[in-house]
Order: C-alpha cells, then sequence, then structure tokens
C-alpha cells in the first residue's frame, strides 16, 4: 500500500512541477520551420486548388478525403515547403516536407499528439526520407523501414511525403516564380 | 495638364477624314481633354475592378476555410477519441486423442477504445474487450476493463501514467491488434509465460530520448498464483485483472528499449514479484520475470526472436518443479515488397510451463493478407508436440483461419 501511495505522489509531485495547459508536443512553429529549410524569414506562398483530379488522387495516397480545398505551400531558393496534419492513430501529427528537384530535401516533424509512435519525430527515422521522389506509379521510390509499435503513426508521415511531393509537381507546372527564386 | 501625343495624333488622324478639313486647334484640344475623360474613366473602372477582385479572392479564402473547417475530422478536434479492434477465428485441430479435437468458430475479441484529453498534456485511454462474443452466468467470454488510465506528458520526453495499464513487456502486451502481428492465435510464449494480455493498476514513469532509447519504470499490483489444484503455479492463472485485487503485495517492472535504427527493436524487461501468490507463508514467496525480444526488418524480410523466463522462490514451488518457467520463439517472415499486401511466416515455439500440458514445442506456418492496411486475413498450419507421454492426447496438427481488423 505504501508503494502505491509512494507513486501516485510521485505522478502528482512530477507533474505539479510541469504546466498542465501548455501545449504539447511543439518542438518547431511552423515559421522557424520555413525560416530554417528555406533560408528566408518571408518566403513567398501561394496554393494549389484541389480539383476532382486531385481531391481523388490525395484521396488514394491518404486513405481518406484530404479535408482541404487548397493545398499551401511556400517557396523559396527553387525548394517548395509543405506542411500537413495527418493522423496516426487518434491525434494529428504535423509534418513539414521540403521539396527541390522532384526530391525531398527535408521531413521534419513539427508536432507529435500520439501517445505511441514518438520515434518518428527524431532524425533517426526523418533521415529515410531524403532523396526520396516518386516512382512511375506516383508513390514513394523507396521504402520507408517501419519502427516497431510505430507502424500507424510511419504510415502518416510516409502518406504526407507522398502527398507533398505529388502536390510539388502541380504547383511547379503552374507556378513559373517558383523556378525563377533558385 | 499632360497631353498624351499618341492620342493627339490618333485623334487628328480620325478627325480629319471624318469633316475632310484640318481641325483647329480648339477643336483639337476638345477632343484631347474628351479622350483623357475617359482614360480616366477606365483607370477608375479598373481600380475599382482589381478592388472587387481582391474582395472576391477574399471570400473565395474565406469559404475555403469555412469549408475546410467543415471537414476536420470531429475526433481531431473534441479532444474525445475513439478506435478498436476484432478478430474473428476458425480451428480446426486433430488431437492424437480424438476427445482433444478442436472444430469451432469465435469471435474471440470485439475491443473499444475510448480517449479523451483533457488538456494537451493531461489525457486519459481506455480499452473495453469483450472476449468471446458472449459474457454471463455459463458463457463462455468476459467483459474486461484492459486500460483504464490518466497519462500525464511531464516533459517533451518523460511522461507518467496512473491507473489501469498493460505492463511494458515483450512484443504483444501492448501492441496486439491483429494486423500487427503473424498468426491466428497469439503465440504460446506471450501466454503462457507472458500472460498477455496482461494488466496492472499503478503508476509507471517514461521517457525517451533522441538516440531511440526509451524506459518504462511501473510500479502495479502483483500477481495471485493459486499454489494448489490443477493451475498450481500457473501464471496466467495468477491474473487479478484488477478486480478487488488483493495489493497486499505489489510488484515493479522496468523495461529498457532501443529503436533508434529503422527497422531494428531491441527490449528487455525486468519484473519483480514481492509475494506472487499475495499469501505468506505458502511456499511461494517471490518471483522475477526476465523477457528479452529483437525483431530486425530489412526490405521485405523480418527476423523476430523472443525469450521469457520465470524464477520463483519458496519451498512449495520448487517441491512442484515449477519454479522455472520459460519459453522463447524464433520467426522469419517475407512480406511482398512489390505491393506489401502478402507476408508469410514461419514460427517455432518450445514453452516450458507449470502445467504438464504447457510444456510444449509447436511449429507454425502461415500467411497474412492485408486487402487494406488496417483490415487482415490469416491462415497458419500448426502442429504442436507436448514433452511427456502422458500429454501426448494433445498433440495435434491443424489450421486455422481468422479475419481482423482495427481503426
Amino acid at each position: 500500500m505504501r508503494q502505491f501511495i509512494a507513486a501516485l505522489l510521485f505522478v502528482a509531485a512530477a507533474h505539479a512541477a510541469g504546466d498542465a495547459h501548455a501545449e504539447a508536443g511543439e518542438y518547431l512553429s511552423r515559421d522557424a520551420f520555413l525560416e530554417a529549410t528555406l533560408e528566408t524569414a518571408d518566403p513567398a506562398s501561394d496554393v494549389v486548388w484541389l480539383d476532382e483530379v486531385l481531391q481523388e488522387r490525395a484521396t488514394e495516397i491518404l486513405g481518406h478525403a484530404p479535408g482541404m480545398l487548397r493545398a499551401r505551400y511556400w517557396y523559396s531558393s527553387g525548394r517548395t515547403a509543405w506542411v500537413f496534419d495527418e493522423i496516426g492513430k487518434e491525434r494529428p501529427i504535423t509534418m513539414g516536407v521540403v521539396i527541390e528537384d522532384g526530391t525531398i530535401r527535408d521531413f521534419r516533424v513539427l508536432t507529435f499528439r500520439e501517445s505511441r509512435g514518438w520515434e518518428i519525430r527524431y532524425a533517426f527515422f526523418t533521415r529515410q526520407f531524403d532523396g526520396l521522389g516518386l516512382d512511375g506509379d506516383g508513390e514513394l521510390d523507396a521504402t520507408i523501414d517501419n519502427i516497431s509499435g510505430a507502424t500507424l503513426s510511419v504510415r502518416a508521415a510516409r502518406r504526407v511525403a507522398n502527398l507533398a511531393l505529388v502536390l510539388d509537381d502541380v504547383a511547379r507546372r503552374t507556378n513559373t516564380k517558383i523556378a525563377s527564386t533558385r | 495638364m499632360r497631353i498624351y501625343p499618341f492620342t493627339l495624333v490618333i485623334a487628328l488622324l480620325l478627325a480629319a477624314p471624318a469633316q475632310g478639313q484640318t481641325p483647329s486647334l480648339e477643336e483639337v484640344w476638345a477632343i484631347v481633354q474628351q479622350q483623357q475623360r475617359e482614360i480616366d474613366a477606365l483607370k477608375q473602372q479598373l481600380a475599382t475592378t482589381e478592388a472587387e477582385l481582391a474582395e472576391a479572392d477574399r471570400q473565395i479564402e474565406a469559404t475555403g476555410d469555412y469549408v475546410e473547417s467543415l471537414a476536420v475530422p470531429a475526433t481531431a478536434e473534441s479532444g474525445t477519441h475513439i478506435g478498436g479492434y476484432g478478430e474473428v477465428h476458425y480451428n480446426n485441430l486433430d488431437a492424437e486423442d480424438p476427445a482433444n479435437d478442436l472444430d469451432q468458430v469465435d469471435f474471440h475479441r470485439f475491443v473499444l477504445f475510448f480517449g479523451h484529453d483533457f488538456t494537451d498534456r493531461v489525457r486519459f485511454f481506455s480499452e473495453l474487450e469483450l472476449e468471446h462474443s458472449l459474457a454471463g452466468d455459463g458463457a463462455p467470454g468476459e467483459v474486461e476493463l484492459e486500460q483504464a488510465y490518466v497519462e500525464f506528458l511531464l516533459t517533451d520526453t518523460l511522461s507518467a501514467k496512473a491507473g489501469l495499464f498493460l505492463l511494458p513487456i515483450g512484443l504483444l502486451n501492448e501492441t496486439h491488434e491483429p494486423p500487427t502481428f503473424y498468426g491466428v492465435e497469439r503465440n504460446s510464449v506471450e501466454s503462457v509465460i507472458v500472460p498477455s494480455t496482461w494488466w496492472e493498476a499503478g503508476a509507471t514513469l517514461s521517457g525517451h530520448n533522441d538516440a531511440g532509447l526509451s524506459w518504462d519504470l511501473a510500479l502495479h499490483s502483483g500477481l495471485a498464483m493459486p499454489t494448489d489444484g490443477g493451475s498450481a503455479f500457473r501464471v496466467r492463472s495468477g491474473r487479478q485483472k484488477v478486480a478487488e485485487a488483493l495489493a497486499s503485495d505489489p510488484a515493479m517492472t522496468a523495461r529498457l528499449a532501443y529503436t533508434g535504427i529503422p527497422g531494428l527493436s531491441l527490449a528487455a524487461s525486468l519484473q519483480y514479484q514481492s509475494d506472487p501468490s499475495q499469501v505468506g507463508g505458502d511456499g511461494l514467496d517471490s518471483g522475477q520475470l526476465i523477457e528479452a525480444h529483437a525483431a530486425y526488418r530489412v526490405g521485405g524480410f523480418s527476423l523476430t526472436g523472443l525469450y521469457a523466463r520465470w524464477d520463483f522462490d519458496g519451498t512449495a514451488v520448487e517441491a512442484a518443479g515449477a519454479d522455472t518457467q520459460t519459453g522463447w520463439y524464433v520467426e522469419p517472415s517475407y512480406r511482398i515488397a512489390t505491393d506489401g499486401r502478402w507476408g508469410f511466416y514461419g514460427r517455432y515455439e518450445d514453452i516450458d510451463g507449470a502445467r504438464t500440458q504447457d510444456q510444449y514445442s509447436q511449429w507454425e506456418l502461415g500467411f497474412n493478407y492485408w486487402p487494406v492496411d488496417d483490415v487482415v486475413l490469416k491462415f497458419d498450419w500448426r502442429s504442436r508436440e507436448h514433452s511427456l507421454s502422458a500429454e501426448s492426447g494433445r498433440d495435434f496438427d491443424g489450421f486455422d483461419l481468422g479475419v481482423g481488423y482495427q481503426f
């Protein structure tokens, strides 16, 4: 009995030392992500409108309707940057993808809110995305190794990377200013 | 006042043939002024159009924002989450003694998850399970509360739980949704030796770092294993399931895990039971469980291995020869890389539990087919051979079919 009381007191004391209302899991703000990856504090931005064809493609990639009419992106130095929320198991994970020359230059987890799968926020996992592009079927051209116990979070990351690459291709065909920022 | 030369020339060219004579300076001046008024009017119209376009853009953006806000999944916004999994099994086993044949279909597990985020850092999670489809007097199943705890995110790398939770031991105990493992039935080691699904009440502290190293330390309720009868010293029979459980002798579990290389998982758990029967002086005084596992995947190939061992102290458990109980398995598998929808596996297990019927080896071969990521169809063939000839009537060969899902 004494051990249980000690355990509960410990949890209470540890929690009291923290802030119960602070936002959890945000490691990188969107602005900080854009500045770090596009190398400018004020990148240009535009949107890709998801027409019927793109809605269908996004649904195919995500496994559910994308829940957006347009996808905003930022661009500078010939790169585009995309930020999406995608649910792993229960809670949205905010992920940022930077693309240059049709391949992923940077993949970061900005906010992680899930109970399991914390591994995907760290470089030992995200660096697997570096240099990935699309294959002939419009899917990632290399496999991403799973993390045991984090399957759903890994899957969410893979979906976001795939979607960003597809939208980058559309953005570059409709916005010639992206190439001119190189 | 500005006079536009181009306008002036045009005006003169147009005016001259029409009138058949050169216009006077006053007439040219009047034409220029008329043209200027029209230019000003056009400029005004252009400015108005641009303003209207900007307003239309703003309205489109606002409409887009609103429509998208309606499309956000309700569970992500409300802070309350639901999920679940389930599996139905068909077993067709031919035993050495026909009395032990098995030909049955069973909705083995129907599970619902409910969670709620009180704040970003304080949240609740629960798992409610109906086993074998029907519960009640004389029915084969049970309704079980397998998880119900409050989690506190203390920092970005440290968290605590209090309540009823799954113990951090083995591969299956915490992650056992059917699409995540091979085989219709769960492996025997994590049933006989590690009595999954195994939950207790207490508190846990967990942490991790950016190298992929993590740890858990839990103080929780203990086992209450029987010391006589047909299930004497059987670990699985010692689970109290936090149902008015005896709590005089708690237990402690620690786990260290490494997942810093994608595809690789290494973990070891250690548990100490201060009195696994919750009864003093009955010949079962204390117990320690060691469990270790490794899983490595490269491309479509995976290799998984797990070892678990109990050591009990006490005169009665030693006299019964149940003071050491062990089990291990190794499982190679291959998931076809082209579409990832098919996976094939083999498994060999060796079990040495307390009961003689829990002392056997088993071969298993089979496949999983995932029509979509969260749904699985399973088939396997099993062959079990007991260590003692007295139990050979329980030896069997047979196959299993299963359907599972998670959401």
